[in-house]
């Protein structure tokens, strides 16, 4: 069948054959060294026109202020070396590149890189603490100007990343209002949260579940367990699986990470210990099913239809499969709590679920489950983190408006550049 | 003590990727590189471990003729022919059809590409395309405007939908300036788009950084122990 496919008919084979004699006879003509005249012909006209630039071209000027300088907010091993272009550089294209030459002890310079015309720097691999001297050479058709020597840099490792004190600055401020209202909750004020609809739904679902003899269906996320989002849908999974223990309803969680499999069954293998339910324990009610983001999906989606649970979690990292997860749970009249910090997946879920913890409450909802007072001051910290993103957002429209205006004193340019670079983390200038 | 590990290791760790962040000089700067590759390490091992435990789910109640068990016969016969396809690389040789140990498993002329591209890639696609059908049954629930919030959404959602195609276009190209800018029912989509829908994105953005460094420092410091049992 395949060899009667690929017979051609007879004129087509000749046509091809005809075809690939010409284009070889054309190769071979070309590749053919020229006739003595025409040879002659071509040397004679090299005689009138250059057309080696290198025997015409004069040597590019060398370039200009060599400095070398310790690499900033790195680990070591990094010196910067830095010059003037040539003269020639843009101006006559004179110079194709600049080769850089270091020597330990200013004599023997040896070549540790070549940039292209047009740049004037380079980054060079250093031992730390050993000083080095540098010279940059500019290369062009018509021969080399070498630079001055640079003075002696040595290389060494910074304690601090400089371009990141703007996030050390907001992680301080951040992390200090939670650890104040950590500390602010264990002294025994108490600490007002706001509802969350969601969670307070856990106990109807799983109390629904119960009643109607269905398991309670868990998925956190399709994610391992390096994602911030599995990490708190298994947190949320240790305080659900204890009232699913507490109440002895069936747990199903199928997951689509091996590690996340393990780790689950830990967590809930304490929680059932901890609700005096150790006996209650499946460890098969926890189980891999495959990476396969839609492999992973039809497994559950068929799941859902012949084991019909009366409650479903989704609780984690989710992408497209948000929607036919709980579209599925919505045909099958199950409860369904869903959250995420996937804002594109969002509007899916508060579609087709119940109840929806958007974004932040993913992970205030252990800790609004738990009703421990350490972790319900740490949400309240959370709110001042809010209060202090909301006065930047305000300072910044206000500076900024000023800025721009016409009566603009030049307070507001600075304040506002300084937000600017607090935000960005833009060195001195930015804004 | 069989809770007071995973915290102290949870600590040590944190604790260090946190330092090793602000920290470029020696030990910290390769740290935030080599955890990760710990990370896969163990992901690695815990591949087996996944394997091993699809096997045996699905080997268990096709013995015991568990409800289901037909599918389970599916997913072993699956999940053994792509591996055994996969690790003897059967396919087309140059003696014929047969096993290449050294062949590319990128190589198509293997069954185990045959297999991908002709049963799984079109499997994968069948399930991504009912996206589309749910799609439209979660629009109709959710647009119904019962609501004066859900008639927002509505209307919003309309004009979204129209100004991204030809019909926005043709339904208000007419609009003369300086109306245009408003009226016109794609840059109307585009303010919704870049306006009110940029600053609620950004609001739930601010709620979600900021829900992670609280959660991360709950994890880091031992007071979040709902994965370890609670109390």
């Amino acid at each position: 069948m395949r060899a009667s496919k690929q017979r051609r008919p007879a004129g087509v084979e000749l046509m091809l054959l005809s075809l690939a004699w010409i284009l070889a006879a054309a190769t071979a003509f070309a590749q053919t060294p020229p006739a003595p005249s025409q040879t002659a012909a071509a040397d004679s006209t090299a005689a009138l026109v250059p057309s080696d630039t290198s025997t015409s071209a004069p040597p590019p000027a060398p370039p200009a202020n060599v400095t070398a300088s310790d690499a900033p907010s790195d680990g070591g091993g990094v010196v910067i070396v830095r010059w003037e272009l040539s003269p020639d550089d843009a101006a006559a294209h004179l110079v194709e590149s600049y080769r850089v030459l270091r020597s330990e002890n200013g004599a023997d310079f040896k070549e540790v890189g070549t940039v292209l015309a047009g740049k004037s720097s380079f980054r060079d691999s250093t031992s730390d603490g050993v000083s080095y001297q540098y010279k940059v050479v500019s290369k062009g058709p018509g021969g080399e100007g070498e630079s001055e020597t640079s003075g002696g840099m040595a290389s060494s490792g910074q304690w601090f990343n400089q371009e990141r004190w703007n996030l050390l600055i907001l992680m301080l401020l951040v992390c200090g209002a939670i650890l104040f209202s950590i500390w602010r909750a264990t002294s025994g004020k108490p600490t007002y949260i706001r509802r969350i609809a969601g969670m307070d739904a856990v106990t109807e679902a799983v109390g629904r579940a119960t009643e109607m003899g269905k398991p309670v269906l868990y998925i956190a996320g399709i994610q391992d367990m390096d994602n911030v989002q599995t990490v708190a849908g298994l947190t949320i999974l240790g305080s659900i699986s204890k009232l699913i223990a507490q109440y002895e309803t069936h747990l199903l969680m199928p997951t689509s990470r091996s590690l996340v499999m393990s780790t689950a069954r830990e967590t809930v293998k304490e929680a059932y210990l901890s609700a005096g339910r150790p006996d209650a324990y499946r460890e098969d009610s926890i189980y891999y099913v495959t990476d396969e983001q839609f492999g992973f999906v039809a497994h559950v989606d068929g799941v859902m239809l012949r084991r019909r649970p009366a409650a479903c979690f989704y609780l984690g990292a989710f992408f497209a499969e948000s929607l036919i997860l709980a579209e599925t749970g919505n045909s099958i009249g199950a409860i369904q709590i869903a959250g995420t910090a996937m804002p594109t997946q969002l509007p899916f879920f508060v579609a087709a679920c119940d109840y929806t913890l958007i974004g932040e409450e993913l992970f205030a909802a252990s800790a609004y489950l738990s009703r421990d007072e350490k972790m319900l001051g740490s949400l309240k910290g959370q709110d001042w983190g809010k209060v202090i993103a909301m006065l930047f957002i305000l300072l910044g429209s206000i500076v900024t408006t000023f800025a721009q205006g016409p009566g603009d004193s030049g307070a507001a340019h600075q304040i506002a550049a300084f937000l600017h670079r607090l935000w960005t983390g833009a060195a001195v200038g930015g804004g | 003590m069989k809770r007071g590990i995973p915290i102290a290791i949870t600590f040590l760790v944190g604790i260090s990727l946190v330092i090793a962040f602000f920290v470029p000089h020696a030990p910290f700067d390769s740290l935030d590189r080599h955890i990760p590759e710990y990370f896969n390490i163990i992901a690695a091992f815990a591949f087996v471990l996944g394997g091993g435990n699809l096997l045996r789910v699905h080997l268990t109640r096709i013995t015991r003729r568990d409800h289901e068990w037909a599918y389970s016969i599916v997913t072993v016969v699956g999940f053994l022919l792509m591996m055994i396809a996969g690790l003897i690389k059967i396919g087309q040789t140059e003696t014929g059809t047969g096993i290449n140990l050294k062949a590319d498993l990128a190589d198509p002329a293997l069954f185990f590409n045959w297999l991908y591209d002709g049963i799984f890639v079109p499997c994968q696609a069948t399930m991504f395309s009912l996206l589309a059908f749910f799609v439209a049954s979660a629009s109709y629930r959710a647009f119904r405007a019962k609501t004066p919030e859900a008639t927002i959404l509505l209307v919003a959602a309309f004009v979204v939908l129209v100004g991204r195609t030809p019909v926005g276009q043709w339904l208000t190209g007419w609009v003369p300036p300086p109306f245009d800018q408003y009226l016109h029912i794609p840059n109307l989509s585009a303010w919704i788009m870049s306006i009110p829908n940029l600053a609620g994105q950004r609001t739930i953005q601010i709620g979600i950084a900021l829900g992670i460094i609280s959660n991360s420092l709950r994890l880091i410091l031992g007071i979040e122990r709902s994965h370890l049992g609670g109390d």
